[in-house]
């Protein structure tokens, strides 16, 4: 039994950095029906940033939480600016364009970025610097928790109830729940539908840098390709929780952390990445909509 | 008579519009037969590869194309038809090594490619269904995932090698064989898309939902094209096995979907003779790329990063690739095209 707790520990654990990631796909397709795959790389970028800004400024030496949530901010903040340019450069031009071409141009953009990343930082995997390094386990009733993960899960859902804050109390998320529901309509209403999709990737972007720290300080070798099976993987929790939902996307990506553990677990590790995508296909198959999805009728 | 053919660009029926297809036939097995064996032996090998990547370009723009849907998992089925043949052609090497040789070594051959093609077919059916079924892009997320599992499941096999791969598959594939494919291939798609299915697929492509209320099963459609796109990629892996003489999981990863995705972008998605122009071209320049890396001008790798930037840079200013829908013979004047229609294709609504 209590091997049983430590593999819900685990499982939840890496959901909950799968959920950071999952909500960046499910904002982005919620307003523009994209599936963003260059966000499995803005990921990626985030953990490359916390690595050499943690570097930068010697916080491998001076391991603290401060440091933790400085090299954080910054991940953060360099992966909204990622993705802000990554849509005003490459999503931007192609609004008006047929659904296939943005998709082509996401693809182009993450494989851009994964290879363009392996000519700057190397194709090696690097080490990510311990800027917080907690002594000892904590058990509870005999579970052992890696502090570490502990400290990921809360981190995680704090910036979750933050965006959660975000979308259904501000301005800001009344305009992009506006813009996801009708584009246009949106727009005569005089909401900037432009800016509001700039900060829904901005949003979503800073997420995913943050999940690039965390994913760093639990697994610390990086590398520029870490971030597709992740970036899949999280699309795939995004359509189990039903694909443009919030909340469905932290409970998809919970599910998918606790399934692979479970895998890993009791079956065959090899079978962990093939998991997601067996989800997938039956998820397609018996329940296209997802967990808690809507079925949204097309329009002509 | 109506003004307009109903068949739009192949204009005649039968035989007499198959005889330009045979003669092209024949021309292949003339040249594998008189000047092949001359040909300067790396030349000879870009040249297996340029045919080879025809043979997928074509076939995916059948789906990518022609019907809309975007998969990325081409090299997957590749990778099953590929090493479905060549483990077939290996246990009969093993068994009846007779049976390899001389002109029952090419019934043979022909045998295991078709063979390799339909379980590759089978296996496209199995991953196109569901994700066909809805509107959207999930093709292409299910596909990637796909073959990602295909290379995954490939690796953990011992019986056909795992990571040491596959190799002493005999040698099969000649010159004749590989373009007899080509022929056979861009014959088979270029009547399919001027038929009336063809005409399913495209309606697809341009408007679903209006496909839809004019009574075609979108769904039906789709999985066929997929089908059939995947059935040729199995064959492409055949012959690319029997050619190479040794297969590895790590040669098909999504790079190489990746490549041939490219390929049907560049050609113009919709056109046939942009997909053939671009795979050739691309498989020079490859070649050319490797030289420049290999001559110590760069040290590194930068043919991804290229490719991913004139994918990104095609589709902002020039997203219908060098062809667009055009074929090359609308690009003859006027007078020289017989029985087309002025310019009837729709070129992709854009909206």
């Amino acid at each position: 039994m209590i091997e049983f707790f430590q593999h819900v520990v685990n499982g939840i654990s890496v959901g909950s950095t799968y959920a950071l990631i999952a909500l960046g796909y499910t904002m982005v397709f919620g307003i523009l029906q994209l599936i963003n795959f260059a966000h499995g790389e803005v990921f990626m970028l985030g953990a490359f940033i916390g690595m050499y800004s943690s570097r930068y400024f010697g916080f491998g030496e001076h391991p603290s939480l401060w440091a933790l949530l400085a090299i954080l901010a910054l991940a953060m903040v360099g992966c909204a600016i990622m993705g802000f340019l990554i849509e005003r450069l490459a999503y931007r031009p192609l609004r008006r364009s047929p659904r296939i071409n943005v998709l082509i141009t996401a693809v182009g953009v993450s494989l851009f970025l994964q290879f363009s990343g392996q000519l700057l930082f190397g194709s090696d995997p690097k080490f990510f610097p311990q800027v917080f390094q907690p002594s000892g386990d904590w058990t509870l009733g005999g579970v052992r928790f890696n502090p570490l993960q502990v400290i990921v899960f809360c981190i995680s859902i704090v910036l979750m109830a933050i965006l959660q804050t975000i979308i259904f109390r501000t301005r800001l998320g009344r305009a992009m729940r506006a813009v996801s529901f009708n584009h246009d309509l949106a727009s005569l209403m005089g909401i900037p539908t432009n800016a509001v999709i700039s900060y829904t990737f901005m949003l979503g972007s800073a997420l995913a840098g943050a999940a690039g720290v965390l994913v760093g300080l639990i697994y610390p070798k990086i590398e520029p390709l870490m971030g597709t099976m992740p970036g899949l993987k999280a699309f795939v929790a995004a359509v189990l929780g039903g694909i443009g939902n919030v909340t469905g996307a932290v409970v998809g990506a919970l599910t998918l952390g606790l399934a692979e553990a479970f895998v890993v677990a009791y079956y065959a590790p090899t079978f962990r990445d093939a998991l997601a995508f067996i989800i997938l296909i039956l998820i397609l198959l018996f329940k296209p909509t997802g967990l808690f999805g809507t079925r949204r009728t097309e329009k002509v | 008579m109506s003004q307009f053919p109903l068949t739009h660009p192949g204009g005649a029926h039968g035989f007499v519009a198959a005889w330009k297809w045979l003669a092209a036939l024949a021309l292949v097995w003339i040249l594998q037969f008189t000047l092949v064996g001359d040909l300067d032996p790396y030349f000879f090998t870009i040249l297996m590869y340029a045919g080879i990547n025809v043979v997928l370009a074509v076939s995916l723009n059948l789906v990518n194309g022609f019907t809309g849907q975007f998969s990325m998992g081409h090299a997957g089925f590749m990778s099953i038809g590929g090493y479905t043949a060549a483990f077939i052609t290996l246990f009969l090497a093993e068994r009846e090594p007779a049976l390899l040789q001389g002109m029952s070594g090419e019934l043979v051959f022909i045998g295991v490619l078709l063979l390799g093609g339909i379980v590759a077919g089978a296996a496209g059916y199995l991953v196109g269904l569901p994700s066909l079924r809805l509107k959207g892009d999930y093709l292409a997320i299910v596909t990637l995932g796909f073959g990602e599992i295909i290379r995954v499941v490939i690796l953990n096999v011992n019986a056909i090698g795992g990571a040491r791969g596959l190799p002493n598959i005999p040698a099969l594939s000649s010159f004749g064989w590989v373009f007899s494919w080509v022929v056979f291939t861009t014959f088979v798609v270029w009547r399919l898309v001027n038929s009336s299915h063809g005409r399913e697929f495209l309606s697809v492509r341009e408007d679903e939902i209006a496909a839809e209320a004019m009574g075609v099963n979108t769904t039906r459609a789709k999985v066929r094209a997929f089908v059939i796109g995947a059935f040729f990629a199995g064959v492409a892996g055949g012959l690319f096995a029997h050619y190479l003489r040794y297969l590895n999981p790590q040669t098909f990863d999504f790079n190489r979907s990746f490549e041939i995705i490219i390929m049907v972008v560049l050609g113009g998605m919709g056109s046939i003779s942009g997909s053939i122009f671009a795979a050739v071209f691309l498989t020079f320049i490859r070649e050319a790329l490797r030289y420049l890396k290999d001559s110590g001008i760069t040290q590194l790798d930068y043919r991804m990063v290229i490719y991913a930037l004139m994918l990104i840079v095609l589709m902002l200013t020039r997203p219908n690739g060098i062809f667009g829908t055009r074929e090359i013979g609308d690009l003859l004047p006027a007078r020289l095209r017989r029985g087309r229609l002025p310019q009837g294709r729709a070129e992709g609504i854009i909206r």
